[in-house]
């Protein structure tokens, strides 16, 4: 089967946002994305000033705000609840377009829907800049432990063969008249993830001997020697220093 | 519930981080010593079988479907310790390569989504083990009722959370009933479906199922007549009673009360309480008419997640140092 080598989300390129070395774009998005949770609610000018940044470095990386766009709709469900809030809300009432709604709740409304939105798009202008195997190298550089970012790298690996399988016992089923509607009826559905369950591990026991053929010590070998340099560091560290600066100054002017 | 960015302050995401952060090393230590140099390849097929697990669409009814969360059957078929890992991995690639739960949300949503059904879930199994009959059958009970718990208590977590970093003023009740109450209904398909998951890999591979290591063969293959109809039925039960429980608290909801109270314009005059200076978020606890109950119950909340999660940390550490002495006595033996 042609399996991608890659993730839905990666989208190739060869952009200086695409270029820079991972361990940087992670610790910078992560920078970023906490810069813009302490920044206050009401200091409607850092937030400007944060997605404006945010445009620039999509507009550098060329994956095109369509992309960015369709892939914001992961958060819809958590900014139709935000949107709740004002009726839920309690405190002092104003009245919009004929509704009263909580003040407190408009504001709490507006912090969940900046904060996520910023924070999505950070998490997929970091996913489609930066191949999965890339991405764990950097965590690794991060110190995130090795045993973690390995075992994370080996199911980004299976992840496609396994969907697979499963696709296909969903076919076999569904090609025997197997159409189930209530959850009385999900038996089959609980039994071939059961059977999925003991495929995995034994295809884990058997990567296993493979690799323990191959010379395997209990630790993988780090492919992708560059690290970043000074230039890369500063460079990164441009957007979340600026948001950080931003929202001290607005906690500070309060 | 990958919850983005923002959804909480960030000094609770912080905390809820460096707490994640700690759990995680140790389960990891705890990992290598069951599984040894096997828990790379091990650890990452089967976070990829997780992975896929989420992606099993079952039916719920009229056609709807569901899909499997997988943190209390990680942790029954796995240990808790891999487990928590493993779906502490998947987690985190969610955030980071599919952008599926907001980066600063990490610390809580790996808290609630791994580490709290993982361990607090194997928590519950092993003590419903206890006073089921030790077959098959009281495993695959066990494995229902604990993975469907496990789905509330995740939504009990993320309340407890939002007393102490709501990002809105929505109160803790109306977000603890909201909550608990809508993953009481996901509790039911979650528990329906861990129990057959796990039923079918004990009917194949008893041995792969490590909250089942305890049963010899011919229990492992003895079945008591339990009706798939009376399980869900049963769990239908489970589900009410919690749902009442849940709905007595609800009942002093002050909604209206507030309202009145608000329009009368004495609302300001109740806020200044002594819970002015207290590390709750403000949010929360205001325009609560209780108080106290509120706290109180979010205490005892507090306190069941707490025990059940240190007991399925405790029940690990046990199960390696019985392990070690055994190992240890079998070698004295050899010699």
């Amino acid at each position: 089967m042609g399996a991608r080598h890659t993730h839905p989300l990666y989208v190739h390129g060869h952009s200086r946002v695409h270029r820079l070395a991972p361990e940087v774009k992670v610790a910078a998005a992560v920078a970023f994305v906490f810069g813009v949770a302490v920044t206050p609610r009401q200091a409607l000018w850092v937030f400007a000033i944060d997605a404006v940044m945010l445009l620039v470095v999509v507009a550098l990386s060329g994956i095109g705000p369509r992309f960015v766009l369709t892939r914001l709709l992961v958060i819809l469900p958590f900014i139709a609840f935000a949107f709740f809030i004002p009726f839920v809300g309690s405190g002092e009432q104003v009245e919009v377009l004929g509704v009263a709604v909580s003040r407190e709740g408009l504001w709490g409304m507006w912090n969940v829907v900046a904060k996520a939105t910023i924070g999505a798009t950070v998490s997929i202008l970091l996913a489609a800049t930066t191949e999965v195997p890339r991405l764990l190298t950097g965590m690794g550089r991060l110190r995130v432990p090795a045993t973690l970012t390995a075992i994370a790298s080996f199911m980004v690996r299976y992840l496609e063969l396994l969907a697979g399988e499963l696709r296909r016992m969903r076919i076999a089923m569904a090609s025997r008249g197997y159409d189930p509607r209530w959850l009385w009826q999900a038996r089959p559905v609980a039994t071939s993830a059961g059977a999925l369950f003991i495929r995995s591990y034994e295809r884990g026991e058997r990567v296993h001997a493979a690799m323990l053929a191959r010379g395997y010590t209990g630790t993988m070998p780090e492919i992708d020697e560059r690290r970043a340099t000074t230039g890369e560091w500063l460079a990164g560290a441009l957007v979340p220093v600026v948001a950080w600066l931003a929202a001290m100054v607005a906690l500070v002017a309060g | 519930m990958h919850a983005p960015d923002g959804f909480l302050n960030a000094g609770t995401a912080a905390t809820t981080g460096v707490i994640s952060a700690g759990a995680i090393g140790v389960s990891l230590r705890q990992m290598r010593s069951t599984l040894g140099d096997k828990q790379v390849p091990l650890a990452g097929v089967t976070a990829a079988f997780i992975f896929a697990a989420q992606m099993f669409n079952f039916p719920v009814a009229a056609g709807t479907t569901g899909h499997l969360l997988g943190g209390a059957l990680a942790a029954i078929l796995l240990g808790p310790a891999t487990g928590a890992v493993v779906v502490t991995v998947v987690v985190v690639v969610q955030a980071l390569a599919f952008a599926d739960g907001g980066l600063t949300a990490l610390g809580y949503n790996v808290l609630n989504m791994a580490l709290v059904p993982a361990f607090g879930g194997y928590g519950m199994f092993v003590l419903l083990r206890r006073v089921l009959p030790p077959n098959a059958t009281g495993v695959v009970v066990a494995t229902g009722l604990a993975a469907g718990l496990s789905v509330p208590l995740s939504a009990m977590a993320f309340s407890i959370e939002w007393l102490f970093g709501a990002a809105a003023p929505v109160p803790f009740d109306t977000v603890f009933v909201a909550m608990v109450g809508v993953h009481l209904l996901i509790g039911i398909g979650e528990g329906v479906l861990s129990a057959m998951a796990v039923g079918a890999v004990l009917a194949a591979r008893p041995d792969l199922v490590y909250g089942a290591r305890d049963l010899t063969r011919a229990q492992a293959a003895e079945r008591s007549r339990v009706g798939l109809r009376a399980f869900v039925i049963g769990g239908v039960l489970v589900a009410l009673v919690f749902a009442t429980v849940v709905s007595q608290f609800a009942a002093p909801d002050p909604d209206g009360l507030e309202r009145v109270a608000t329009d009368q314009g004495f609302a300001d005059s109740a806020q200044d309480h002594a819970l002015a200076t207290s590390p709750f978020a403000d949010y929360a606890t205001q325009g609560l008419d209780n108080e106290t109950l509120s706290l109180a119950v979010a205490g005892i909340m507090g306190v069941v997640i707490t025990l059940l999660v240190g007991l399925g940390v405790a029940f690990t550490v046990r199960d390696r140092t019985t392990r070690r002495r055994a190992a240890e006595s079998t070698s004295a033996g050899a010699r």
